[in-house]
């Protein structure tokens, strides 16, 4: 069966077509707890949840590549070799390589994720998953819980403190991570919910965690490395070609008039997207121009213009440094939010949806503006789609911005290998060679029509490119499917293949 | 025997080793394999021709390179083979 973009979708999934409608009808949460138990031994805890053969497991990313809760999840399984276990963790990553084996001894056999990188990414692609993986976003997998769609057993949710009663936050304990946004929908829609926890105090500053939720409390040593919460790429960048394209991203997005009193935006923690900021700061400063908000994963660039001034509110999803953690503590002005109230597309009131403009990334991006970040070009899974498809969805204005080449690798392609983000949702690709808009944003190209930028088509960049690289031969994939891309709402945008 | 080496294992580069041979031989290892092995083995086969080169191995290892780099490479390192730079 194929979709409405002409990819295939496997039997028993619901293929992606144009404008279809959401429908949403809530599940009932989970019943109030009356009394939170305290337990420190993981194998009591498997024991009073009598976890078994065929259930479906939690876990969010906050501590991202420092992350121990999952490992220590999946250090049980392997000692009661439980089989046929599915994994729902809003991201994986490299930390988490014990994977690997028991995805090949048919202990996980199906895993939902919203980003996918390391030795997991490998044994994946490479089909050695009995069952299917389900790649969603941050938008949808709150989506797909609090549908119903996605039934969760058993929630293991690594929380850096707790109190004594069973309330949780992200922000004190030696593995403070900030805020826990994606944890939310597992929270208050999981069968039952375990805090995992290296932190017991009397008292809690605040609480992100409700204890009317919490069923367990399981105390361990350590939840994991706090350092490894850094992501790996929020660096200004200092190549030279990343700066002209965060330049001319800047006087683009100046140009279209975005930089008023009041704007939103989010512009991520790429180098590029980062160094786009600073120059965006530079503007509003010498303009004095203030934003009313800006979103997402929020690092330490975002806060200092909290601070000074220039942003009036945070809306914080995920924290992506230590000084974004220390900035929510602190802060009133920094305020966390659930991926739901951040991207849900259940959700009219979600923040992205309020977006002037978004910066985001892509590993490809075609001749129709479909983007890829889930895939490398030789189809091996590198990432996932994170907020991507939510954020192009829902900002006004989303521009995608990259170099024209990896390497020899053209990023413009005829048709991606994957197909993460629509085409439709993507008004502008910015690389060091030009500026090509979406040509049904017959509106941006009107404004843009005396600009002394280099605006020209992507069909143009294409031809660039290749004159630049020589035509790359497209790389076959077997027959196999290993994975589904879906879009927010559940529906299969694209299939990943067996490389 | 002689042997030229040119070119390095940076990224965008390549590093090409021309070995004196009874027959023409090209082995390429590339990250862009996949896609480019053909068109950089058009390159090298060309750029011997050019020069008359048919009793060589070059080994061209490849981290992405753009022709006329790997053809300046080539160039290089048949050139230190000639000085005897083994």
């Amino acid at each position: 069966m194929k979709n409405s973009l002409g990819r295939e979708v496997p039997n028993s999934f619901t293929p992606y077509m144009e404008d279809s409608l959401t429908s949403f009808t809530p599940i009932k949460e989970k019943d109030k707890v009356v009394k939170t138990e305290f337990l420190d031994s993981i194998k009591e805890c498997f024991d009073l949840l009598k976890l078994s053969d065929g259930m479906t497991l939690s876990f969010h990313h906050h501590l991202r590549n420092g992350d121990g809760v999952l490992n220590l999840v999946l250090k049980e399984i392997k000692e009661r070799d439980l089989k046929d276990i599915t994994i729902a963790a809003s991201s994986i990553f490299p930390v988490h390589e014990e994977m690997c084996e028991l995805i090949e001894n048919g202990n996980i056999t199906k895993i939902y994720t919203n980003y996918l990188s390391g030795p997991v990414a490998k044994t994946i692609t490479s089909g050695k998953m009995k069952d299917l993986l389900i790649m969603s976003t941050h938008g949808g997998r709150p989506f797909l819980i609090e549908s119903g769609k996605l039934k969760i057993d058993v929630s293991f949710i690594a929380a850096p403190c707790v109190d004594k009663a069973g309330n949780g936050n992200g922000v004190e304990g030696k593995n403070a991570c900030g805020t826990l946004g994606y944890a939310i929908a597992d929270l208050k829609y999981a069968s039952k919910v375990v805090l995992v926890t290296d932190t017991i105090k009397d008292k809690l500053e605040f609480v992100d965690l409700d204890r009317q939720y919490v069923d367990y409390v399981l105390k361990v040593d350590s939840i994991g490395e706090q350092k490894g919460i850094v992501s790996g790429t929020t660096r200004i960048t200092r190549d030279p070609v990343g700066l002209i394209i965060a330049r001319n991203t800047a006087k683009l997005i100046d140009e279209l008039g975005l930089i008023k009193e009041g704007f939103s935006m989010q512009t991520g923690a790429g180098s590029i997207s980062l160094a786009v900021t600073q120059y965006i700061e530079k503007l509003m400063i010498e303009r004095q121009i203030k934003a009313s908000f800006a979103l997402g994963g929020i690092t330490s660039y975002y806060v200092k213009m909290l601070e000074s001034g220039l942003i009036k509110n945070l809306y914080d999803v995920q924290c992506f440094d230590l000084e974004a953690v220390k900035s929510y503590k602190n802060n009133q002005n920094h305020i966390g939010i659930s991926a739901t109230e951040y991207a849900g597309p259940h959700n009219k009131k979600a923040l992205v949806n309020k977006l002037d403009f978004v910066i985001l990334g892509a590993t490809e991006i075609d001749v129709n503006f479909n983007v890829n970040v889930t895939t490398d070009s030789n189809g091996i899974i590198i990432g996932g789609s994170g907020g991507h498809f939510d954020t192009a969805r829902g900002a006004k204005t989303t521009i995608i911005t990259s170099q024209l080449l990896r390497t020899r690798l053209p990023i413009v392609k005829d048709e991606v290998t994957t197909i993460t983000t629509l085409g439709k949702d993507v008004d502008i690709f910015v690389c060091e060679r030009g500026i090509a808009i979406n040509p049904k944003r017959t509106d941006l190209i009107e404004k843009l029509k005396d600009s002394t930028l280099n605006i020209t088509t992507i069909d143009e960049l294409l031809k660039k490119a290749h004159q630049i690289t020589g035509i790359p031969k497209n790389v076959p994939h077997k027959d196999k499917i290993v994975g589904v891309v879906l879009a927010s709402d559940g529906t299969v945008i694209d299939s990943i293949y067996q490389r | 025997m002689k042997i030229g080496i040119a070119g390095s294992f940076d990224s965008c580069d390549a590093l090409i080793t021309v070995i004196e041979n009874d027959k023409l031989e090209i082995e390429i290892e590339s990250i862009v394999e996949n896609q480019f092995k053909d068109e950089i083995e058009k390159v090298i086969r060309t750029t011997l021709q050019a020069l008359d080169l048919n009793k060589v191995k070059v080994i061209c290892k490849d981290k992405g390179a753009l022709n006329y780099t790997i053809r300046a490479r080539l160039l290089s390192a048949i050139a230190r083979m000639s000085d005897d730079n083994a």
